[in-house]
Order: structure tokens, then sequence, then C-alpha cells
């Protein structure tokens, strides 16, 4: 344990992942979470606090070849805003509009969300849905270095990823959603603005002629991470959506997930939430 | 001891200079440090909007702000909106429409409200009511606020 020592804003990714090095590191990205938990001592602020406001590589939203490259900086606000974001990434567009209030979306950034790991997290299951990649980059030896890995595969536990003390988050790829692509979110709390999911859902895939392929289907705040829901997912793959399939695959879903009980809402309540609201979006799907 | 850092920033159109301590928020800089008391304290955790000043052309809450993050930035609170001829306009319509009663949400509620109109000149009330759900007002039901800020936009669009 060694308390708050330096305060470091690098300018250059290779100042950040250099300084990352002696892993003893807390990242300040837009404040939104760090700033009340570490008030509250739900964490503390290692020894050295590194602000990434200023490193330029981590900011924007581009399109790189067939796949939109949003920067760990990007606000909530910046991403449901962009062009890219609107044209070919909807959902995305959609879980942004339910998060939080204008002022938290103009701070919050994408990185801090992914990185903080809340099971009830609104970018993630959109994300989960569109086989995003998280770059991170460190400096195992005197350059710099890259890898990626499925988002899908970055959640260990509540607060908790792969991503390890010495590395940083810089980016994240999103393939461009191929022809027929549907997806879509629904977010369940208890008032609109302001409130934490009780349980998130997100479901996509693509549609030709009422079959679904390449299915995903991710719920949020009902494990300890984001999750991706497999046994439903199988079985809605190239199955076409009529009443029959879209009624076992509800059930499915509601007997796949176990959920825990707290303040927001019982085990029970959202078992039956994530049937009904499954079942419903399906049915929406079917119709479109 | 806790660790001091120097930070230099913009304020109200001025450059100030200050110490602040590298755990403080922005919200106890401006009060505590600078002494600019019209930011208020409401919850101190996000929720209700009282503390909302606009940094870098953009509204956020000064409590989720570590004072640190202030650096090299331009931060505009109540007190250089109260100074600013373009914000006469909201400023009376609130007292027309009654939309203060006992103030505490007011100087979040205008700095919220500045920066929704300059990004949606042309807000109805639908767009308002999106726009402020991160202020709370106890006193209000909000009807006479929104109702303010829908006409100081129209005052705006049909100002000379
Ligand atoms: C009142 C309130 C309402 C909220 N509502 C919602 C909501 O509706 N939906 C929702 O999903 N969230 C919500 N949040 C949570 C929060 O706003 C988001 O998680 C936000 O995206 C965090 O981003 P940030 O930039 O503010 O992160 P920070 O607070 O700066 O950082 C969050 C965490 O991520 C780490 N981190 C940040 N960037 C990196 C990086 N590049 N590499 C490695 N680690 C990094 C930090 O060290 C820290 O642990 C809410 C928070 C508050 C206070
Ligand atoms: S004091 Fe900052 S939002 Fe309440
Ligand atoms: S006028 Fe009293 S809280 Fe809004």
């Amino acid at each position: 344990m060694t308390e708050l020592k330096h305060y470091f804003a690098p300018t250059s990714l290779d100042q950040a992942v250099e300084c990352l090095k002696d892993g003893d590191v807390t990242i300040l990205a837009g404040g939104t979470d760090l700033t009340p938990q570490s008030q509250a001592g739900r964490i503390r602020i290692k020894r050295t606090l590194m602000n990434i406001r200023h490193i330029p590589q981590l900011s924007g939203i581009t399109l790189e070849g067939r796949e939109i490259r949003i920067g760990t900086l990007a606000t909530i606000t910046e991403i449901m805003e962009h062009p890219l974001v609107r044209q070919h990434l909807p959902v995305l567009v959609e879980a942004c509009n339910h998060f939080a209030s204008d002022q938290i979306r103009n701070a919050a950034t994408l990185g801090g969300n992914i990185c903080n790991a809340s099971p009830a997290g609104d970018t993630l299951i959109p994300l989960l849905l569109l086989d995003a990649r998280v770059e991170l980059a460190s400096m195992p030896e005197a350059k710099l270095y890259r890898h990626s890995m499925p988002l899908a595969t970055f959640f260990v536990g509540p607060g908790k990823t792969r991503r390890s003390l010495c590395e940083l988050l810089t980016c994240v790829r999103i393939p461009l959603p191929g022809e027929g692509h549907v997806a879509h979110f629904h977010k369940l709390g208890t008032r609109p603005a302001l409130d934490i999911s009780t349980i998130s859902i997100g479901i996509g895939g693509t549609l030709r002629e009422g079959v679904l392929t390449n299915v995903r289907v991710a719920f949020g705040a009902v494990a300890p991470t984001p999750v991706r829901a497999a046994r439903a997912e199988q079985a809605l793959e190239g199955q076409k959506l009529d009443a029959a399939i879209i009624d076992r695959v509800a059930a499915i879903a509601r007997d796949e997930v176990e959920p825990i009980d707290d303040v927001r809402a019982t085990a029970w309540y959202r078992k039956e939430m994530i049937h009904n609201i499954t079942r419903r979006m399906l049915t929406h799907v079917a119709q479109a | 001891m806790s660790l001091k850092h120097d930070i230099e920033f913009t304020l109200n159109g001025v450059k100030r200079q200050a110490s602040v301590d590298v755990t403080m928020n922005t919200l106890a800089m401006l009060r505590d440090v600078i002494g600019l008391t019209g930011t208020k304290y409401g919850c101190g955790e996000g929720e209700c909007g009282a503390c909302t000043i606009q940094v870098d052309g953009v509204s956020l809450n000064s409590c989720l702000m570590f004072a640190v993050d202030c650096d090299g930035r331009e931060l505009t609170t109540i007190e250089g909106l109260a100074n600013d001829s373009k914000a006469d306009a909201l400023r009376e319509a609130f007292v027309e429409h009654g939309a203060v009663q006992c103030g505490f949400c007011t100087p979040g509620m205008i700095m919220q409200a500045d920066h929704l109109l300059h990004k949606h000149p042309h807000a109805d009330a639908e767009c308002v009511k999106r726009g402020i759900e991160g202020n709370l007002c106890r006193c209000t039901g909000y009807k006479k606020i929104v109702d303010a800020i829908v006409a100081a936009e129209d005052g705006q669009r049909t100002a000379p």
C-alpha cells in the first residue's frame, strides 16, 4: 500500500505507457466514475494519478478500412452525435441515448465505461452485439506494444478485466456491420434519466427473409459481467422468427441467466423481465 | 500530507492559477479555493446538477471532475454567465415565468439551459425536458423552468 505521490498528465502515448510500467498507477479519463468512487473511499488512488486527456492518439472516431475505430477518450455525447456511428452503428446510439444525463454524457468516455467494467455499463451490450475488440498498449521493453482482444473475453468480474496493470486501453474497433444487420438494445430502469440498469438486453444478427443468422444475444446486470447468452444464441441461429421459436428462446433466456437480488430488483423479477423483453424484442425484429 | 499540484486555466474569461489537492474535485476548488460560491453543492455524486458548469464549451457536473483536470482548459461558471449579455434573455425569461423559487437549483439550471440553447437553437419543450434531465428542482415542478427556457429561445430568435 503506497499513498498518492505523483500527478502526471502525459501528452504522448509513449510517455503514458512508460509511466504505466511500474504498475502502481490510477488512470483518469472523464472522472465520472473515479471522482465519486475515490471520494466515497470505494477505491484507493494508487501511487501515481495519470490523466490521459492530453494524449491526442486516444481521441477521435474514424473509419479505418472496414472498421470503425473509436478512441478511448471519445465521450458518450461525441459517439451518439458522430455521423459514422449514426450511419453504421445505430444500436450504439440507442444505448448512449439512455445513458445518465447530458452533463455526464459530455464528460464520460467510452474507455472509462469499458474499464469500469460494471455489469450494467450501457455501452457494453451494444459493443458485444457488434463484435467489438479492445486495443491495449504497453511497453514491455523499450518499444510500444499493442495487442487486441474481443470485448466478449475482456470482462472477468465486477470492476475486473483482463487488462494488466501496465496496459492502457487505446481504442475500440468495430467491424462495419454487413447488409441486413439488425440490432436492438433495451434498458430497463425505474426512471428514464440517471438510472443504473435493472437489466438491459441486446439482440443482433443478420436478418434475411425472416431468418436470423450470426445471432448475438447479450444481457447486462444479470451476472457479474455483461454476458453473451450462448444457449439463446444457439437456439436462434438460422431459425425463422415465428411465434413458436420466439417463445422457446425467451424461455431459454430466462433459464440461462442467474441474476442476483439487490436494491434495484429481485432475481425473480429480473428473470421474468428477461423473458418478457426478449420475447417483445424478437417479435419486434420479426415484424421489421 | 496530501499531494498538491499547480494548475492554470481560464475562468470566466480570465487566466487563473491555483494550487489544488490532487484528489480535490472542481466544485470544491471553485467554492473553497477560488471563493466563487454561485455553483452549488447538492449531492456531490452527479445526481442533481446543482454544480453544473461549462468546460471547453460543454456542460458538466463539477463535482464529478478532478480539479487538476481543469489545467489548460476554459471554464465558465454562473458568475461568468451573469455578466454576459448573451444570457440576458435566459435570465429575464426565468424571472418572467416565475421559474425561480428557493433558487438553489437555478445556477446549475441556467448553465445547463445555456448549453442546451447553444446546441439546439430551436429547442421545443420535449427537447428542453430531455436536456435538463440531470437537473433536479425540489420547488417548481419544472413546468415553469421548461416554459422559461423555451421562451428564452423564442426571445433570442426574434431579437434583432
Ligand atoms: C450519476 C451517475 C450516473 C451514471 N449513469 C450511467 C449510465 O446510465 N450508464 C452507464 O453505463 N454508466 C453510468 N455512469 C457511470 C460512468 O459515467 C461511466 O462508466 C463512464 O463511461 C465512465 O467514464 P469516465 O471517462 O468518466 O471514466 P473515469 O472515471 O475516468 O474512469 C473509470 C475507470 O476506468 C479506468 N480507465 C479509464 N480510461 C482508461 C483507459 N484508457 N485505460 C485503462 N483504464 C482506464 C479508470 O482508471 C477508472 O478505473 C454513471 C455515473 C454517475 C456518477
Ligand atoms: S452536486 Fe454535482 S450533481 Fe449534485
Ligand atoms: S427553485 Fe428550489 S430547487 Fe429549484
